[in-house]
């Protein structure tokens, strides 16, 4: 009797992990992979307002890359990431290193650096639009103030204008990176410290040589979470400044919607799409590769 | 859980029976602003009357663009809305898609072929078939003066583009902001297509605009209207970047600028604030462009439901947007005027009897054209197109020459 039983329960347990996983397994395989697999036939067809199969070859692709607004979007992309990601990282770290220094009213001050990451893009972009608004905000204030010759104008000049995203975006995101770090901080062996004091370590060494080395899977995580959040940028941007002025601030993002969704280009709308996934999977895939080989060793 | 069962059919087949009583029209549309919204309530009130459900389906944003974005979704889902509020080419796309439904039968029995202008009916017709009926006509090259300050300046509005940058000149002097514009890129189309209307005439916008053709888009007519927009850059105030229209309507109304161009919608914002026109505020056509208008007409269009029934309410609801009433009560709301021209101007304001009176009178002589920025002379992706290279060229990312040379090729790749 009990083993027709046990015979049950054994093929539960090797049925019931799968089961679980079975919906959400079939729901990401076509919403994620089924949904980039239509876009890349889209990305060959001749759509345009709507989805139409028609065979069209790379002609989206050569259309793509004919468009000047594509290379702005791309340069853009560029600016904004590497500044985002980098100021992010470092900015996050040294707050993070000032908040562990055992001090007294750390937990009133980590809510507040950490609070701007609760708001949405959007009403981040709208309080940064009326703060850097040459007319009504900064500028204005100051020169209030009787500063006549104060000037901050970043947000309506185009060559600056994409500075204005990235400060944004760092404000937003640098306290998240910080509490990112200050977890890896607190996970640090204090016994490993007091021994690297002991043999006579100053406090900069001790950070170079054996904390920030520690931190590394913060770094990888921090990195992996600014990454995509600086690609998928849309939001910000959108109520920031709307692409403008001009199209100073067109990221490869919002050129996707407005080719897709509003131009009536929707072939080479998805082209862009396919274009920015395999620029993510070519910075993402050896970088995780690599990151996870070295944990398994 | 019979009994529950039992209860669930009874109130299903009650559903049933009030849908089958009654004809709908799910009408999508963008009209959500509270006169806008107002307006409409007359044409829910006339389809009651004649036993018409309305169920509305509203999706707010200017242009349409979101609503647009709305209906894709609906259409690919194979749902598409009894009627949608549609601009210009957005007609045209549709209608290749072989989705709409035909009118022909209520165009006729109404005759409204003799009361539309013909430059309407190219977007309201397609193979000669009506699939839309046309609301309204809206035209985009208006001047807004601040009566106070043009006034100060002499009283006379300009007539053509030197008397303007004189206009602009003095309003630098009193100390306000000569020119009220919102940086963003219809907007600097709508700019643009007035310089090119008022430099070159209405056979050069056809040209260059309507035919997009290459050497008239990089000629030298093309290059007085970018230095005449670079001019007018010096003009605006420091923070135009990305600022709404209406912002700036509000400007002009308060007195803290002198001018602003804009579609006969700003009317809108300045009977709300309680001016008066004439007194408060003066309404032209664009310095040097008396005579012609640029035109955009909201239309509704009926998608092929292939449902009698549902064509039934259809076509009351077509008819009911044709009704002079309609045309008129909904008009002196909006701003626009009514799509027909047999309409009398009575109840509409001095303003409005201008646009009126320039409408029939364009409509006549051949000059009344669709304004690129409102979608009514090239497709989204070639308006698109141009709208890149004179933002770039207004905000000083590119230079004229540059802007010259690129107009052509974008237009090109557009295409």
């Amino acid at each position: 009797m009990s083993v027709p039983y046990s015979g049950v329960r054994r093929g539960l347990q090797d049925w019931l992990p799968r089961l679980v996983l079975a919906p959400s397994f079939a729901l990401v395989l076509i919403f994620v992979y089924g949904f980039i697999v239509w876009t890349a036939v889209l990305s060959m067809s001749k759509s345009r307002i709507l989805p139409v199969y028609k065979w069209a070859g790379f002609d989206a692709y050569e259309r793509l890359f004919s468009q000047p607004n594509w290379y702005m979007a791309l340069k853009n992309l560029a600016i904004f990431g590497s500044l985002y990601i980098t100021v992010c990282i470092a900015l996050g770290l040294f707050l993070a290193i000032l908040l562990d220094q055992k001090i007294r009213i750390e937990g009133v001050l980590r809510p507040i650096y950490l609070y701007p990451m609760a708001l949405s893009f959007v009403v981040t972009g709208t309080a940064w639009k009326w703060f850097l608004n040459p007319g009504m905000g900064l500028q204005n204030t100051v020169r209030g103030w009787g500063f006549e010759t104060f000037t901050f104008d970043w947000l309506v000049r185009p060559d600056m204008a994409i500075y204005t995203v990235a400060i944004a975006g760092i404000w937003q995101a640098s306290g998240f990176v910080m509490a990112m770090f200050l977890a890896g901080l607190r996970g640090i062996d204090s016994e490993m410290l007091k021994a690297a004091t002991v043999d006579g370590a100053s406090t900069f060494t001790i950070y170079r040589r054996i904390v920030i080395p520690l931190l590394r899977p913060a770094f990888l995580s921090a990195v992996i979470v600014l990454a995509h959040m600086a690609i998928k940028s849309y939001d910000l941007v959108i109520a920031l400044t709307g692409g403008g002025p001009g199209n100073a601030t067109e990221l490869p993002s919002t050129f996707m919607y407005s080719y897709t969704f509003t131009r009536s280009q929707m072939a080479v709308g998805s082209a862009s799409a396919m274009i920015m996934l395999m620029g993510i999977a070519a910075i993402m895939v050896p970088y995780l590769y690599s990151e996870l080989r070295e944990d398994k060793r | 859980m019979r009994r529950f069962l039992l209860a669930g059919a009874a109130i299903s087949a009650m559903a049933t029976s009030t849908a089958l009583a009654e004809e709908s029209v799910e009408v999508l549309h963008w009209w959500t602003s509270g006169g806008e919204a107002a307006a409409l309530g007359v044409l829910k009130e006339n389809l009651a009357a004649k036993g018409v459900a309305w169920k509305d389906m509203p999706v707010a944003g200017g242009s349409g663009v979101q609503a647009m974005t709305a209906l894709r979704a609906r259409v690919t889902a194979g749902d598409p809305p009894t009627a949608v509020q549609m601009l210009g080419f957005d007609i045209k796309d549709w209608a290749e898609m072989g989705v709409l439904g035909n009118l022909d039968d209520l165009a006729t029995e109404q005759g409204w072929d003799k009361v539309v202008p013909a430059a309407l009916q190219d977007f309201s017709k397609f193979d000669g078939h009506w699939i839309a009926a046309p609301v309204n006509v809206h035209s985009t090259n208006w001047l807004w003066i601040n009566k106070v300050a043009l006034d100060k300046a002499g009283g006379k509005p300009p007539e053509n583009i030197d008397e303007f940058f004189a206009m602009l000149d003095n309003f630098k002097e009193q100390g306000i902001t000569p020119l009220a514009h919102g940086g963003q890129p219809w907007q600097d189309g709508t700019l643009w297509e007035a310089l090119v209307l008022s430099e070159g005439g209405m056979d050069f916008y056809k040209k260059a605009v309507i035919e997009a053709d290459p050497a008239a888009l990089s000629g030298d007519t093309m290059r007085k209207v970018f230095d005449d927009l670079t001019k007018l850059r010096g003009y605006f105030d420091d923070s135009f970047s990305g600022r709404d229209w209406n912002l700036s309507s509000a400007m002009v109304i308060e007195g803290k600028a002198g001018a602003q161009q804009m579609g006969d919608w700003a009317k809108g914002e300045f009977l709300r604030a309680g001016k008066k026109p004439g007194a408060d505020f003066v309404c032209i056509r664009f310095p040097g462009t008396q005579g012609d208008v640029l035109f955009n007409s909201d239309q509704f269009v009926m998608f092929d439901l292939g449902d009698a029934e549902k064509r039934d309410a259809q076509l009351k609801m077509a008819a009911a947007v044709e009704d002079p009433a309609f045309q008129v009560a909904f008009n002196t709301v909006k701003g626009s005027v009514p799509a027909r021209t047999d309409v009398p101007d009575t109840e509409f304001d001095d303003c409005g009897k201008k646009g009126m009176k320039d409408l029939a009178e364009a409509a006549t002589s051949g000059t009344l054209a669709g304004s690129l920025a409102h979608g009514h002379a090239q497709p989204s992706a070639v308006k698109e197109a141009i709208f890149d290279v004179v933002t770039q060229q207004l905000n000083g990312q590119i230079t004229t020459d540059e802007a010259l040379k690129r107009l052509p090729e974008a237009v090109a790749a557009a295409k």
